[in-house]
């Protein structure tokens, strides 16, 4: 037991150092809080008027579109800054370090964690001053702060991965790009019957669909859908799973331990 | 007894296409300082990183401290620090921060005092609270050592310290190695500067393509170049043949042969040089042959073997053969 407190208190540290590098380079959270309202609102004042949804107004439908942004470019964050540790020596210092080796990518991940929530918090008052107004309950928050955690993890888990892969620092960013789109390319925006029918098959069984959608409607207040809540813990859990393990076995390699 | 720190017996690693360690065997005493000198691509970083259980090795037996490196590298790791050749450290954090946070990682009971304990030791205490991105690149690097030896490790690895540092920088890292020799820590240095380890080391392994070709002290390995001359000065050109003819009448007196036999210096005068091999019995019976002959000599100096020519000598042999 002892040497788990020991690997917790190595991953704060991690996590701690992290945040102080961010808190140093303020640019990047403000892009990550910026880009994200930025869209919503150039979504919300043009398109609005144009794209009717029925029984919901258009900035209470893409709010979970615009989260998933966010946190996809605050994990793009986390891509460079474990390239530039990997790419620079601190990675190779760290390793000579008696710590557990794994602290140091769940570093990353805690810290990524605690931004992406701060990042989604200020969006979400952003929202709400663009007219966002959700009708949940404690429970309906509950299953949004789950799968808001959730993506958060599991979009994490991929920037390490990002970040450890990229053989630059401009390589490792072009996470945000896929984080930007792919919201696009899912009921994020429109509802995926509308989409052209190639990108409409696409966008019904890739992963943000059914986050989105179960998001939208712990936003809304309707009754969950156990099994669409199922299917999004599912993709969380699984993708999770198999990006730490990746990341793990990519850093392993990496620094040749 | 003296204990020894590291022991690495046949040594090898290769990667994919090219071996880069052929057979490495060193040992360093406990407290000592130890140079591994040799030029790009010698396999300094390589041997560096096996020895920090970075790398594995693909065959040989290595104890650090007394623990195996294959069985035990989380016990190493507890007793030695690296500084590589490359700052490692955090630009955008403050001196102060980067030292609080490295204690923090070596599990230290008060990381804000031996942050405060180390700025001091190292000449940082100004600058602790500013940001490392303005830092100079040896107040970088004498930063980088600090956050090494937080800690206490009794085993350090330098890797090329002083690569890229201005002279003065260079002076002063040198003074703080000898300092840290003093404190009793075991140093293992690599460099490619022949200055450096004669400077520092108190023995100096020359590495060439990944072999050990040379070891010992400074003097060791100068006494094993046959190059020690001492060189006799004459006025004129005539004095010099003179000198010459009658030195050599003894057999056993090597002239060293440079083109004609001797050398102009810049002031105009003439000179050569024999070979005394260390005896200096030789150099008296020279004296006294001039001296009865009446020839009178302007200048005499010994020539000693730089570094630099046993460097040479050793590859130069090396690739004879």
């Amino acid at each position: 037991m002892r040497s788990y407190a020991k690997n917790y208190r190595d991953t704060f540290t991690m996590a701690g150092r992290c945040l102080l590098l961010s808190g140093r380079n303020p640019d990047t959270i403000l892009t990550s809080i910026m880009l994200p309202a930025m869209m919503m609102v150039l979504f919300v004042c043009l398109f609005g008027k144009v794209i009717r949804i029925e029984g919901i107004s258009y900035v209470n439908y893409i709010v979970p579109g615009i989260l998933l942004q966010c946190i996809g470019q605050c994990s793009a964050t986390t891509a460079v800054s474990v390239n530039r540790d990997i790419t620079g020596k601190m990675a190779e210092r760290f390793c000579i370090l008696p710590l557990k080796k794994g602290a140091i990518l769940t570093g990353y991940v805690l810290e990524a964690f605690v931004r992406g929530m701060i990042t989604s918090g200020i969006v979400l008052l952003a929202a709400a001053l663009m007219g966002f107004r959700p009708s949940s309950d404690l429970s309906d928050w509950g299953i949004v702060f789950l799968l808001i955690s959730g993506s958060i993890l599991t979009l994490s888990w991929l920037a390490v991965i990002t970040g450890l892969t990229a053989s630059s620092a401009e390589g490792a960013s072009s996470l945000s790009a896929v984080a930007i789109i792919l919201p696009y390319l899912s009921s994020g925006f429109v509802p995926a019957e509308v989409l052209p029918p190639v990108v409409r098959t696409f966008a019904e069984y890739q992963p943000m669909t059914v986050m989105i959608d179960t998001m939208r409607n712990a936003f809304l207040g309707n009754k969950a859908d156990l099994s669409d809540i199922a299917l999004a813990a599912c993709w969380c859990l699984g993708l999770c799973a198999v990006f730490s393990l990746t990341a793990g076995h990519l850093f392993k390699r990496k620094m040749a331990l | 007894m003296i204990n020894t720190e590291i022991s690495v017996m046949g040594l090898k690693k290769g990667f994919k296409d090219k071996e880069v360690l052929r057979n490495v065997n060193l040992s360093v005493a406990q407290g000592s300082i130890y140079a591994l000198l040799g030029s790009n691509g010698a396999g300094k970083t390589t041997t560096v990183r096996i020895l920090t259980t970075q790398l594995a090795p693909d065959a040989g037996k290595i104890k650090i401290g007394g623990f195996d490196l294959q069985s035990q590298p989380e016990r190493i790791r507890q007793i030695i620090s690296v500084t590589g050749q490359f700052s490692a450290v955090d630009e955008p954090l403050t001196g102060r921060e980067n030292l609080r946070l490295m204690a923090k990682m070596r599990h230290l009971s008060d990381p804000e005092k031996s942050a405060e304990k180390l700025l001091r030791e190292f000449h940082l205490t100004e600058a602790g609270d500013r940001r490392v991105s303005a830092y100079s690149g040896g107040m970088k690097r004498r930063l980088d050592i600090a956050m090494s030896i937080l800690g206490n490790p009794q085993l350090l690895f330098l890797d090329e310290p002083t690569t890229g540092l201005d002279p003065q920088s260079r002076r002063s890292m040198w003074n703080m190695v000898r300092k840290l020799k003093e404190s009793g820590i075991t140093i293992f240095l690599t460099t490619q500067y022949l200055e450096e380890a004669e400077e520092l080391a108190d023995r100096i392994a020359i590495l060439d393509q990944g072999e050990i070709i040379a070891e010992g002290t400074v003097a060791e390995l100068k006494g094993q170049v046959h190059r020690e001359t001492a060189e006799f000065i004459f006025a004129d050109k005539e004095t010099v043949e003179k000198a010459k003819l009658l030195v050599r009448q003894n057999k056993m007196i090597r002239i060293s042969e440079k083109e004609s036999g001797f050398f102009q210096e810049k002031d105009g005068r003439y000179g050569f040089g024999v070979f005394t091999g260390g005896e200096k019995d030789k150099l008296a019976e020279i004296f006294h042959h001039l001296y009865e002959n009446r020839i009178h000599i302007c200048d005499f100096r010994e020539v000693k073997p730089s570094l630099e020519d046993v460097f040479l000598e050793m590859i130069c042999e090396k690739e004879k053969k």
